[in-house]
């Protein structure tokens, strides 16, 4: 097919390198070059998608990053398609694949089209509040449709092939925007010494230079941009990074850069990163971001065909695209007119430039009447004709304040129409650290605001506009920022380059043009195209009683669509002021908030996903447990080896086994994972005093005690043994989950309320294996590996030695928790995999059979004992759990929590206590997190007094059992609680003991 | 994200480095068990919310694991000083605030 609006010559295109692309199923050629919305105005594609809520074709409008219409889905497979990138912004590459995210069943042809032409005028803001709303239970129904019918892209379905990165820098200026201010203002802070980073979001560096006609020092800007690229380029203190959109400005002068490195080569790349997020932390930013130009709001000015002035200036300058025949131009200012001198050079008619000022003499206006193009002042364009395409206007006669039609309106026949308001500062990412914009009369737009940040701001983002000016400001600007690095720049001279400064006439503040009809009963006149937010909706608002304009924003969806806002959020806000009578000042501005435009989730990922998404903890038996069938469970970062299941075992006859096993003969545990914590210092052992519940004081060399530590609001959050090494030295134990917490504690008691204390902390958790052998045959299991006294006399219940174990140094501790004989056995984690062999070794003779996590709690809870962070939650006091006998009486020094547990609230007797729970029927698993009442007949809600907590079957018992926490408990054994469950049946369970199984604890102790 | 100066280390390092703990100056009563249940639970559960100058405590979790003080501004996030722990503020708020 033939591009038939491309120029045979000019533009930054090469035309050597055509490029095949699908649009909407249809094949096109462009240029390398090109982006994807400049390819289609070349082959003549009118209308690229169907607006939001009308679903009115639409075409594209801008060439930049406001473009609100051509916003496509891309990629040709369920694994590299991308929602939504603007066509305006995409490169285009061979063979790239790409359709409209708006039109249902298609662009052409829209059943919406149809639906949205009879409903339209019925359609008004907050339409969708007042109409499907009712009945309340259809939403979900009409919710439904109106998705179908609308949509905008649809998200990837398959895993994303590509690989992202991050990079950090740190760098003494950088600067956003590489236009004539931003090139400046790098080059004389690179000359003065600073390190620099320059960003562009677009593929070429220049900016708007990139399709000016202007001359610098004499030749094409072009070829003052080739030096000052090579310039930046050659000078090591430089780093360029084109393709990278600064999408957000935090706190502290740190920016977010998105580097888009092969999205302009293909699909999928397999060679490299796709996209790279650079975090810079910058001494001082400069933003030379330019500005955005605004559309004027007129009847019908949405048809395809009605673009920016300064969009179609850049399709025929930098790509050769005329994307029409005939061209009417209207305009507030003189520097659109250079779309109309453009669309005449390239040798297409301009039928005529209505220039809504009463008058203007500027020199780009007299070169446009010098190309006899029709000028006519004081005139605009009321209304616009065609419905996919403009097939004419109307031209009327405007007041002098440009509020009303003074005149008969003309039709004059074009196909395309260019309008320009005047220009917008972007200020988006000055306003992303809170610095509030100010209106400016004199340039007609918001600019930055008073900022916190070490920020510089130069050329068009501060209303500076001409060419001449923007090289001095930037030039200014760059010394001035390398100067606040802490450059020494004053012996240095840079010349401005000189530029013609054209005489100009002031720009007319007009953003909605009237129509001969009041602006409800007008042809649409649209805002927001995203949203077909029109003035007449806006205006509808207001008189609703939206007044503040961030209510306007919500009611009408001005600003909400993927552009944020970019292309009508300032019209509508003087559209508001207008109709309220108040200034745009007055009015206000909604914020801007990152991202300046949306960032693929897999750049803000980078590398960090799958494997690398969050680090793994495994203990030294990992191998073994891999080669033995264990099934693992994360506990924290830790994979914990969680059952042992037999080929053909369910996880039930798994449990069974390994929990019979362990109270009948001798089962094996890798309790590595538990954290320890080296304590040392002389003042160790007050410390313990002073953090856990119970008395140290006592606690002699080669014992252990289980200690619990409390909150200052008495709340139980962690419990372990704690291990006498020496006199100024203890070992503490710690939950798994627990271990970096309580480190964090002691560090936090000590350095900042006790540090009088002579203590000291370090994390041991990984320098040592841990096993457990429990069970009746433990013992003998041990004594063949160690030359030791293990016997009961020698080595009693709650101590601890020093020994040899299967020929390594280890510390063995006779504690448990599963209610059996139990000796955890301790030694130097590389020596872990060795010794937990010899233990399989053995004990064979005896079955040892390796148990998991879940054989460990049902054990545990067996003799009820607690799992913080399961049977407690934050809220629960050692009284609560009936654990009074850990609570030291005497203690001289007032430790953490105690004070606590005499507030009124904690002394309540309905406090919810920890208790037993037997089901009535024994085979019944009451289900964990299950709410318990009193009486099960009650109407809902029904009054909660607890849940449980812990739940399992026991094979050793015979029945099944729960932990619970109940109003009162302690107080209501043998009574009957009812569990309801989501089916609406109710389980029934009685009120027991916590300790199910050996209540005295023999077994353990022999 | 901020960019915060280590008191300690001496330099400044990332946010990613450090945990905001809570208010700073809130001292431990000496003798806790001679206080009424509303004075321990002013020192329990009431924190300042102050829209400007705010004392907080932060620790550098992922560095050299110290406490230590920050005065911050609430709304403009601007880091005035950080300080060790036992030392005072140079900038504080005014009383009216």
């Amino acid at each position: 097919m033939k591009q038939v609006n491309r120029l045979d010559d000019g533009g930054r295109i090469n035309r050597q390198t055509p490029l095949n692309f699908t649009f909407n199923d249809k094949t096109y050629q462009g240029f390398e070059g090109d982006t994807l919305a400049s390819a289609l105005l070349a082959n003549g594609v009118d209308v690229v998608g169907r607006s939001f809520k009308y679903s009115r074709p639409r075409g594209v409008i801008t060439a930049d990053a406001q473009e609100p219409n051509a916003i496509f889905q891309v990629g040709s497979n369920d694994a590299s398609t991308i929602p939504n990138p603007r066509a305006t912004q995409t490169e285009l590459y061979a063979n790239l694949v790409c359709s409209s995210t708006n039109g249902w069943p298609n662009v052409d042809f829209d059943l919406m089209g149809t639906v949205g032409k009879v409903g339209g005028s019925a359609m008004p803001p907050g339409f969708y509040y007042k109409t499907f709303m009712f009945p309340q239970s259809m939403w979900m129904s009409y919710e439904k449709m109106i998705r179908k019918g609308a949509g905008l892209g649809c998200s990837p379905l398959q895993p994303d092939p590509d690989s992202y990165d991050k990079l950090n820098h740190h760098c003494d200026v950088m600067v956003v925007g590489a236009g004539p201010a931003g090139l400046s203002a790098a080059l004389a802070a690179a000359r003065a010494g600073a390190r620099v980073i320059i960003a562009d979001e677009q593929n070429e560096m220049g900016g708007s230079l990139l399709c000016s006609t202007e001359l610098i020092d004499g030749t094409a800007a072009a070829v003052w941009l080739v030096s000052t690229l090579t310039a930046l380029a050659e000078n090591d203190n430089v780093l360029l990074l084109p393709r990278s959109t600064a999408f957000g400005y935090y706190d502290q002068n740190y920016i977010g850069i998105n580097e888009r490195r092969s999205d302009h080569i293909g699909e999928t790349n397999s060679h490299g990163t796709r996209q790279r997020l650079h975090k810079v932390r910058a001494k001082q930013v400069i933003l030379a971001t330019g500005a955005h130009e605004r559309p004027l709001v007129f009847g019908n000015n949405d048809v395809p065909g009605c673009m920016l002035a300064s969009a179609v200036t850049t399709y025929i300058n930098r790509y050769a695209v005329v994307p029409g025949n005939r061209l009417a131009l209207m305009t507030t200012n003189d520097n659109a007119y250079k779309a109309a001198i453009a669309w005449h050079d390239a040798g297409k008619s301009v039928v005529l430039i209505a220039d809504t000022r009463p008058s203007a003499d500027g020199f780009l206006v007299k070169e446009a009447m010098k190309r006899g193009i029709k000028v006519e002042f004081g005139h605009g364009i009321i209304d616009v004709k065609g419905s996919k395409r403009v097939k004419s206007v109307e031209v009327a006669p405007l007041s002098a304040d440009g509020k009303s039609v003074s005149g008969q309106a003309v039709s004059y026949i074009c196909d395309t129409v260019a309008s320009s308001g005047g220009w917008s500062p972007v200020l988006h990412l000055s306003s992303h650290t809170g610095s509030k914009p100010i209106w400016r009369d004199d340039i007609q737009g918001f600019v930055p605001g008073n900022t916190e940040q070490a920020q510089h701001i130069c050329g068009g983002i501060q209303g500076v506009y001409d060419l001449s000016q923007v090289l001095e400001d930037g030039i200014k600007c760059g010394l001035a920022a390398a100067g606040d690095a802490g450059k020494h720049v004053s012996s240095l001279e840079f010349l401005t380059p000189t530029v013609t400064k054209y005489t100009e006439t002031p720009a007319m503040a007009l953003f909605h043009i009237p129509h001969s009809k009041p602006t409800s009963r007008a042809p649409k006149q649209f805002v927001d195209y995203q949203n077909d937010v029109t003035a007449a909706g806006i205006e509808l608002a207001n008189r609703e009683g939206f007044e503040s304009i961030e209510h306007v924003k919500r009611y009408t969806a001005l600003g909400f669509g993927t552009d944020q806002g970019k292309l009508g959020n300032i019209n509508g806000m003087a559209i508001t002021a207008n109709s309220l009578g108040k200034t745009i000042p007055e009015t206000g501005t909604t914020i801007f908030r990152p991202m300046y435009t949306p960032v693929t989730f897999g750049a803000l990922s980078g590398s960090d996903v799958k494997q690398l998404f969050d680090p793994a903890r495994f203990t030294a038996m990992h191998r073994w447990h891999v080669d033995n069938g264990a099934e693992f469970e994360d506990v924290g970062q830790w994979k914990r080896p969680w059952y042992y299941p037999k080929p053909g075992e369910t996880m039930e006859q798994a449990l069974a086994r390994e929990c019979l096993a362990t109270r009948n003969s001798v089962g094996l545990l890798d309790a590595s994972t538990l954290g320890k914590i080296d304590i040392q210092g002389k003042d160790a052992r007050e410390f313990l005093n002073r953090v856990y519940t119970n008395p140290w004081s006592q606690l002699a060399v080669g014992k252990c005690r289980y200690g619990v530590m409390c909150k200052e609001d008495g709340m139980v959050f962690d419990d372990g043994v704690t291990a006498c090494i020496n006199d100024n030295r203890f070992q503490m134990t710690t939950t798994t989950g627990g271990a970096a917490g309580v480190l964090n504690w002691l560090e936090l008691w000590h350095q900042t309320e006790w540090p009088e204390l002579e203590v000291y902390f370090s994390t041991v958790t990984d320098h040592w294996s841990t096993m457990t052998i429990s069970g009746p045959n433990s013992r003998k299991v041990l004594e063949k590996l160690t030359d030791a006294d293990v016997s009961n006399e020698a080595f009693p219940y709650m101590g601890w030695i020093a020994a040899e174990v299967a020929g390594v140094k280890a510390r063995i501790f006779r504690i448990s928790f599963t209610g059996e004989l139990s000796f955890e056995i301790n030694v130097q984690a590389n020596f872990g995999l060795h010794c937990w062999e010899a233990v399989v070794a053995a004990g064979q003779e005896f079955d040892i059979t390796p148990y998991g996590t879940e054989t460990m709690h049902i054990l545990r809870a067996e003799k009820g004992f607690i799992i913080v962070g399961q049977d407690t939650d934050g809220s629960v006091t050692p009284q609560d759990l009936d654990m009074n006998w850990v609570v030291g009486k005497k203690k001289a020094f007032s430790y953490l929590g105690k004070r606590s547990w005499t507030r009124e609230d904690n002394e309540r007797t309905d406090r919810k206590q920890f208790v037993g729970l037997k089901p009535k029927d024994p085979k019944v698993v009451l289900p964990e997190g299950a709410q318990i009442v009193f009486d099960k007949d009650q109407p809902i809600p029904m009054t909660m007094v607890g849940h449980v907590t812990s739940s399992y079957y026991s094979a050793c018992l015979g029945y099944s059992f729960a932990l619970a926490v109940v109003k009162g408990g302690l107080e209501r054994m043998g009574q009957s609680v009812f569990v309801p469950l989501a089916d609406g049946s109710t389980i029934e369970a009685e009120i027991c003991s916590s300790v199910f199984y050996d209540p005295k604890g023999d077994r353990q102790n022999v | 994200m901020l960019h915060i100066y280590c008191p300690y280390c001496e330099e400044f390092r990332e946010e990613d480095e450090f945990h905001p703990v809570g208010e700073a100056h809130i001292e431990r009563p000496l003798e806790p068990e001679a206080l009424t249940d509303e004075q321990w639970s002013q020192y329990l559960f009431f924190r300042k919310n102050p829209r400007g100058l705010h004392h907080e405590m932060w620790v550098h979790g992922a560095g050299c694991r110290k406490f230590f003080n920050m005065t911050r501004h609430t709304v403009t996030y601007k880091i005035l000083e950080t300080y060790k722990m036992g030392q005072q503020p140079s900038v504080v708020a005014e009383e009216s605030e």
